[in-house]
């Protein structure tokens, strides 16, 4: 599995399959693996996403009124490839799709498809093992999540974590945060404490300051919401075919502003 | 003997604890300080003397004469929860959650409501526990329960409106485990039904038994034997759990009562046994609505406390043995029995409850005298008055339907 080779911190963006439709899915993923992305988080939309704010919700909801469902969003990633995505990519599904297509099938489709790991969201570590078990035997990667609540559970979860270990910055659903909490540094670092794999953070991060401050302590930095929310802002220009060069660009700028702090020198240890 | 859930909350294959990493350990600690509760004798005691003193259990076995005379068959006996403080059985487990967040230390209540019965007997037991507490509840719900939503504002509640998919109890739950993800520091989750993730479903059974054994005892007393089927209505079913539970292991036909609401082969139903298929929703395995790709679909019933895509993994379990027979009703066949009750018995009953009661008077006419039908009465029909009133006005007179 390539999901960890990165020296520096890792940017993965999450974008939605099919927002608003499966064809500029594929250009915003060559955008983003152009502004420098090293994984892709390609969220699968559902009907109810308990672990999803408003922003994602909406997405959702504009991809499923367009057909998209987990299959299609698989098949979506080998079109990726064939149009020069090379970048790792992570399915990020709620697992009742998961359970309705049937988990061998998801699995094996997922690898004929070229997905490289999967992230299921309301799948905790202690109802995992027979996914765990198929994502092995496929050579897929399960990403696992900790949270700030999980405590004497990180232990557990950090020392069987595939690919790499996704932190949850705060208590909450997905969606920007004006402030990240002071004791992140401090959870982030008990995490790396436990883990083999990267730590990457995630879920409120939306402001190149954030990510600034984050790149020291972090293998990797989650992007989601506010991409998600660009990605609305640009719908219509997005979808008219004279514009739609223009919105790719700025999205892509878009990005770049958010990551650049990535791009810098790291300051000498 | 009958066991369930087990340890990881599984009932059969059903239940388990599908939910965001981030509540994992808050439903540990749950799990934790809810056993030591069930251990402990005074927590008992305290639950059963506010259940008598403030909820003025128990509730009467009322035995329906007019309506068993005018069937000709089967002796049809009601459980009236609709007694009890706030109208429904919903208070019952509200006193116990509320004792048990009271026990953790936890002065913050959240809570989803469908019928707006949940959410009032949470707001209430905030009021008397001296608590905060946040209801969510759907957009389409609080205008066709607006009495309800008053009622909760009265008892010095916060009314959320959830405005997303069916705006229904699925929407008001989904919200209210979102806040809860953000709040689980300090916030209380009290849900309404036998729902959610491993050890909600156990703890409100448990907070529901109540009801059965209060039945059974009370049946037996009057009869002197057991009655030939029991029968409650079903939504997440938590009605139907307390009232079937101390009869799992007699020889008493169980019925749980879904609503079809225009008809199980129509799209416009709520009946999620009889149609549904194994999936995950609101932190458990049971059966649920859903289309081929396992998007969930929007439930229909006219009752706003039935009409949900999910049902308790309890019942998904007990249908899956068939100890519990899960039948349905219409709207239109939950309309006249509600009628017919009111006519017979002077009693409004909650439009869920009579989902179950129009099963009853089918079952009940088709058996001879000697035999006897126990109903969950799970609520009264106040709240439900107002949308039958307009019901009615805009569609046919159910009442000249069921006198002719």
């Amino acid at each position: 599995m390539r999901l960890s080779t990165a020296a520096k911190t890792m940017f993965i963006p999450f974008i939605v399959a099919g927002d608003p439709h499966p064809d500029l899915t594929i250009e915003l993923a060559l955008e983003l693996q152009q502004a420098g992305a090293d994984i892709l988080e390609l969220g699968v939309p559902y009907s109810d996403p308990l672990a999803d704010g408003p922003t994602i919700q909406r997405a959702a909801a504009r991809a499923l009124k367009g057909g998209m469902t987990l299959p299609k969003a698989i098949e979506l990633v080998s079109l990726m490839r064939k149009k020069g995505v090379k970048i790792p990519i992570i399915i990020f599904t709620y697992y009742n799709p998961v359970l309705q297509l049937g988990e061998e099938f998801f699995f094996a489709l997922a690898k004929e498809n070229g997905v490289d790991g999967v992230l299921i969201p309301d799948l905790p570590f202690e109802e995992s093992e027979p996914i765990r078990r198929l994502s092995a035997s496929t050579g897929l990667s399960l990403i696992s999540l900790v949270a700030p609540t999980s405590k004497q559970r990180i232990e557990k979860i950090a020392s069987s974590a595939q690919g790499f270990l996704y932190c949850v910055s705060s208590l909450g659903v997905t969606g920007m945060r004006d402030t990240l909490p002071d004791e992140l540094e401090a959870f982030l670092s008990e995490v790396k404490r436990y883990s083999r794999v990267p730590a990457a953070v995630g879920f409120g991060i939306s402001t190149s300051e954030q990510v600034s401050m984050l790149k020291h302590c972090s293998d990797g930095i989650v992007i989601g919401s506010a991409l998600v929310q660009k990605v609305e802002q640009l719908l219509d220009a997005l979808q008219r075919e004279e514009t739609k060069q223009e919105a790719l660009s700025e999205f892509r700028r878009y990005v770049q502003m958010l990551t650049a702090p990535l791009n810098q020198r790291c300051a000498p240890e | 003997m009958y066991d369930m859930p087990n340890e990881i909350g599984r009932f059969g294959e059903f239940g388990g604890r599908f939910v965001p990493e981030t509540l994992m350990r808050p439903l540990e600690e749950l799990e934790r300080e809810f056993k030591r509760a069930l251990a402990d004798e005074l927590f008992h005691v305290e639950y059963i003397r506010i259940l008598q003193e403030y909820s003025g259990r128990p509730t009467a076995l009322t035995y329906a004469a007019n309506l068993t005379e005018k069937l000709n068959g089967a002796k049809i006996y009601l459980k009236r929860e609709d007694l009890n403080h706030t109208g429904a059985h919903k208070i019952n487990n509200a006193i116990g959650q509320a004792l048990l967040a009271k026990r953790m230390g936890k002065k913050k209540l959240i809570a989803e409501t469908g019928a707006g019965q949940h959410g009032v007997a949470a707001a209430t037991v905030a009021a008397r526990f001296g608590m905060e507490c946040i209801v969510f509840m759907g957009e389409e719900d609080i205008k066709r329960q607006e009495l309800n939503v008053f009622r909760m504002k009265l008892l010095g509640a916060e009314v959320v409106p959830v405005a997303s998919g069916n705006r229904t109890l699925k929407d008001a739950t989904n919200e209210a485990i979102r806040y809860w993800v953000q709040h689980c520091d300090d916030h209380f989750y009290m849900i309404g039904s036998v729902v959610g993730p491993h050890p909600y479903p156990k703890m409100v059974r448990e907070f529901q038994r109540i009801i059965g054994e209060e039945a059974k005892q009370q049946f037996i007393e009057r009869e002197g034997k057991l009655p030939d089927a029991v029968i409650a209505c079903v939504g997440g079913g938590s009605n139907a759990i307390g009232m079937f539970y101390p009869f799992l292991e007699e020889k008493v036909a169980l019925v749980g009562v879904e609503a079809a609401g225009k008809g199980v082969d129509t799209l416009y139903h709520a009946a999620t046994i009889t149609k549904g298929r194994k999936g995950v929703i609101h932190g458990s395995l049971t059966y649920l609505l859903q289309d081929e790709y396992g998007q969930i679909t929007e439930p229909y019933s006219i009752s706003a406390g039935l009409d949900y895509p999910g049902v308790g993994p309890e019942h998904a379990y007990l249908a899956s043995i068939g100890r519990v027979r899960y039948e349905s009703v219409t709207d239109e066949e939950a309309l006249e029995a509600f009628e017919m009750l009111a006519r017979e018995e002077g009693i409004i009953p909650a439009i869920e409850s009579a989902h179950a009661l129009a099963k009853a008077i089918e079952i009940a006419k088709k058996l001879p005298k000697e035999k006897t039908v126990l109903v969950c009465l799970s609520g009264r029909g106040d709240k439900d008055v107002q949308a039958i009133m307009s019901h009615l006005k805009g569609g046919m007179d159910v009442a000249t339907v069921h006198r002719s």
